[in-house]
């Protein structure tokens, strides 16, 4: 699904690197967790992999299904079905939550040769998929995430990904601001659309949110590498024994 | 004192070639007042300090620059609600077209009509609010209007109007030089939306003269013409008695020269006014020149401004915004905002604003911000990351930049209506 290899990136402004040679293959319909300490690289990995503005690639490059992504807009990148949870979900006031997601919807059917959605069956697959993220018709109708609690923000980015249903789904610290309840509920939410079709990056700190959505295989990155792969016991050991111990063993 | 000599001639060359309308004893008056003004001040030149931004050559010379007929096959923009449309085509009142004007809780009349009379209750009003209107800062263009319009309504809001009144401006010749002005009296506890629409001549002098009796409620929200080439120089005058409401709203896009002045005074305790407006530009399609200049005075206590003005300006367009806000002493607990933004789309567009606090109260919460611009890149990613093309993905961001203007209008139809033709003017103009 989704391939990267040797991945040099470097803010564009300052010229300051960041990625230092990422290499991560993760296949259809698994899900891989990152964790790192801050500053590890992790985020900017996101950002580039989705195509925000600002970052250069120096060396290396990622694919989804072949397709070089790295040439691609960031709404072209969304069309192919490649799909960012946002760490900090964006306001934008005076565009209905609801009028943005039909608009989203229909511009990547469109991009792709697809028939638009009708208002009716927009409507009715909606109000579906809101009911089981308990997202009640006043959130859907407010602007997008104007005035949301950090937990609704981050509700509404997975409704976002239920609607949008992405192959390839990146998770910027979707757990960041949740507490137990919102995070069990948005993991519910995710778990619901795991499928032998899509893949999952979670990118995360903390173990706490790989005890709901349970990774195939944890990557821990590090000064802007992968300096260590494993399975779910990984993630346990970080919750012990801290990066500290992982970055020791490392260098 | 007499006039600098280059704005008397001016002054004394537009006067020539204006005529003045018939009228009863009453409005007779109140115009040989407003002329002496005029004649007294002078018409506005490029050296007055009010005018620094904003060029009033075209505004004042005595005759009115070239403007074509625009006019796009396309419904009136409030066509979906329910109201009585009172329609004025070249600078005239259509009978014909303009529905029955007798409307539950208000009494409608033309200029005309009330004009002829000897005596009216519109003399309290006419020119009066407009006098009052300029101290401590010159408004000639309104004195002028005062004395030479011979077109409007006068209109008394008695009880809760059963519908809101649509005056609609038609341009059907070109080069067509118009003059309206409006009376509104609302009493005690009544309540009026007023809407209006269309670019209403080549070039435009409009006054409206609104005062809102304690406790009453006037809703204002106007759209100004897509016509590329035509002129207006408006003014809004608002007296608001104890525990009033007004709110105004305007959209402009298009336009080679606008300039709305708004010039508000709370007299009455516990009053409340708001006055917005959205203006979009693009100088690729005709020069684009918007000057918004508010004047409010709180004159008395815990009463309640706001000022919220979103401007979007590309290709060369011209933003200019002068927003003052004027504390008297008595006017204690006044709280008072005032934002003016622009979100310039290229180098080479350009925002000018002068936003003034004078404050004499010592227990008063009054703001002010103004900044510029570009769009937001975080929004706009974000729009871009969930599929829509930037082209679209920048027309929402400005929307939602534009957004807190258009928040101000209450009524949820008519707020739909004035989003739908700013999202066709984006839609035009999509890259």
């Amino acid at each position: 699904m989704l391939e990267i290899k040797n991945l040099h990136v470097e803010l564009e402004e300052e010229g300051k690197q960041i990625l230092k040679g990422v290499d991560l293959k993760l296949e259809a319909g698994k899900v891989h967790a990152i964790m790192g300490p801050n500053g590890s690289g992790k985020s900017t990995l996101s950002y580039v992999l989705s195509g925000r503005d600002g970052y250069a690639v120096t060396e290396g490059s990622a694919t989804m299904e072949g397709a070089d992504l790295l040439e691609m807009e960031p709404e072209e990148r969304a069309a192919a079905g490649l799909f960012l949870a946002f760490q900090y979900p964006v306001e934008i006031p005076g565009v209905g939550n609801m009028t943005f997601l039909r608009t989203a919807v229909n511009a990547q059917r469109k991009q792709r040769g697809e028939e638009e959605l009708s208002a009716g069956d927009f409507l009715k697959l909606i109000r579906a998929k809101a009911k089981t993220l308990k997202i009640d018709a006043d959130m859907l109708k407010r602007p997008v995430n104007v005035g949301f609690s950090g937990g609704e923000k981050k509700r509404n980015e997975i409704l976002q990904m239920a609607m949008l249903e992405p192959k390839m789904c990146i998770l910027d610290e979707t757990d960041s601001g949740l507490d137990v309840d919102a995070m069990k509920l948005v993991s519910e939410g995710v778990n619901a659309l795991r499928d032998a079709g899509r893949s999952f990056l979670v990118i995360t700190h903390y173990q706490r949110l790989l005890d709901h959505i349970k990774p195939d295989v944890v990557h821990i990155m590090a000064d802007g590498r992968i300096i260590k792969t494993g399975g779910p016991e990984l993630a346990l050991e970080v919750e012990t024994q801290g990066y500290a111990h992982l970055l020791g063993e490392e260098a | 004192m007499a006039l600098p000599q280059q704005k008397g001639d001016a002054t004394a060359e537009r006067l020539s070639a204006l005529s003045r309308p018939e009228g009863g004893a009453w409005v007779s008056q109140a115009r040989d007042e407003a002329l002496a003004r005029v004649q007294a001040m002078g018409l506005p030149h490029r050296r007055d300090e009010y005018w620094k931004y904003t060029r009033p050559e075209t505004l004042v010379d005595a005759a009115a620059p070239h403007a074509g007929v625009y006019e796009p096959y396309e419904a009136q923009v409030f066509d979906d609600i329910d109201r009585v449309k009172i329609f004025f085509v070249d600078g005239a009142f259509d009978a014909e077209m303009s529905d029955d004007l007798s409307l539950a809780g208000v009494e409608i009349e033309t200029l005309e009509t009330a004009g002829a009379a000897d005596i009216h209750w519109a003399r309290d009003l006419y020119g009066v609010l407009e006098a009052r209107g300029q101290s401590p800062v010159e408004r000639p263009l309104a004195a002028l209007n005062s004395a030479f319009a011979g077109q409007g309504v006068v209109i008394r809001v008695t009880g809760k109007a059963a519908k809101p009144i649509n005056l609609a401006y038609l341009q059907r010749e070109a080069d067509t030089d118009v003059m309206f002005h409006h009376v509104i009296k609302i009493e005690e506890g009544a309540d009026v939306t007023l809407l209006e629409n269309g670019p209403a001549g080549a070039r435009l002098n409009k006054v409206m003269e609104v005062e809102v009796a304690d406790g009453g409620a006037f809703h204002h929200v106007r759209t100004q013409g897509r016509a590329h080439e035509r002129r207006a120089a408006t003014h809004l005058f608002a007296r608001l008695g104890k525990e009033s409401i007004f709110k105004s709203f305007t959209l402009t896009v298009n336009g080679a020269l606008t300039r709305n002045e708004a010039v508000i005074e709370l007299t009455g305790d516990d009053a409340v006014a708001h006055i917005a407006g959205a203006a979009l530009g693009d100088g690729a399609t005709g020069a684009f020149h918007h000057d918004d200049t508010v004047f409010i005075t709180h004159d008395a206590e815990n009463c309640e401004s706001r000022q919220v003005f979103k401007k979007v300006l590309r290709n060369g367009a011209v933003g200019v915004f002068q927003g003052k806000i004027l504390v008297t002493q008595t006017a204690q607990k006044t709280d008072g905002y005032q934002i003016s933004q622009s979100l310039l789309l290229d180098d080479d567009s350009q925002f000018l604003a002068k936003p003034e606090l004078e404050i004499y109260a010592d227990d008063v919460a009054c703001s002010h911000g103004s900044t510029s611009g570009a769009i937001d890149e975080e929004g706009l990613f974000y729009l871009r990351s969930r599929g829509v093309p930037k082209p679209e993905a920048t027309d929402l961001m400005v929307i939602a930049f534009v957004a807190e203007a258009l928040e101000e209008i209450e009524d949820e139809a008519i707020a739909a209506d004035v989003l739908a033709r700013l999202e066709g003017w984006l839609e035009r103009r999509r890259g």
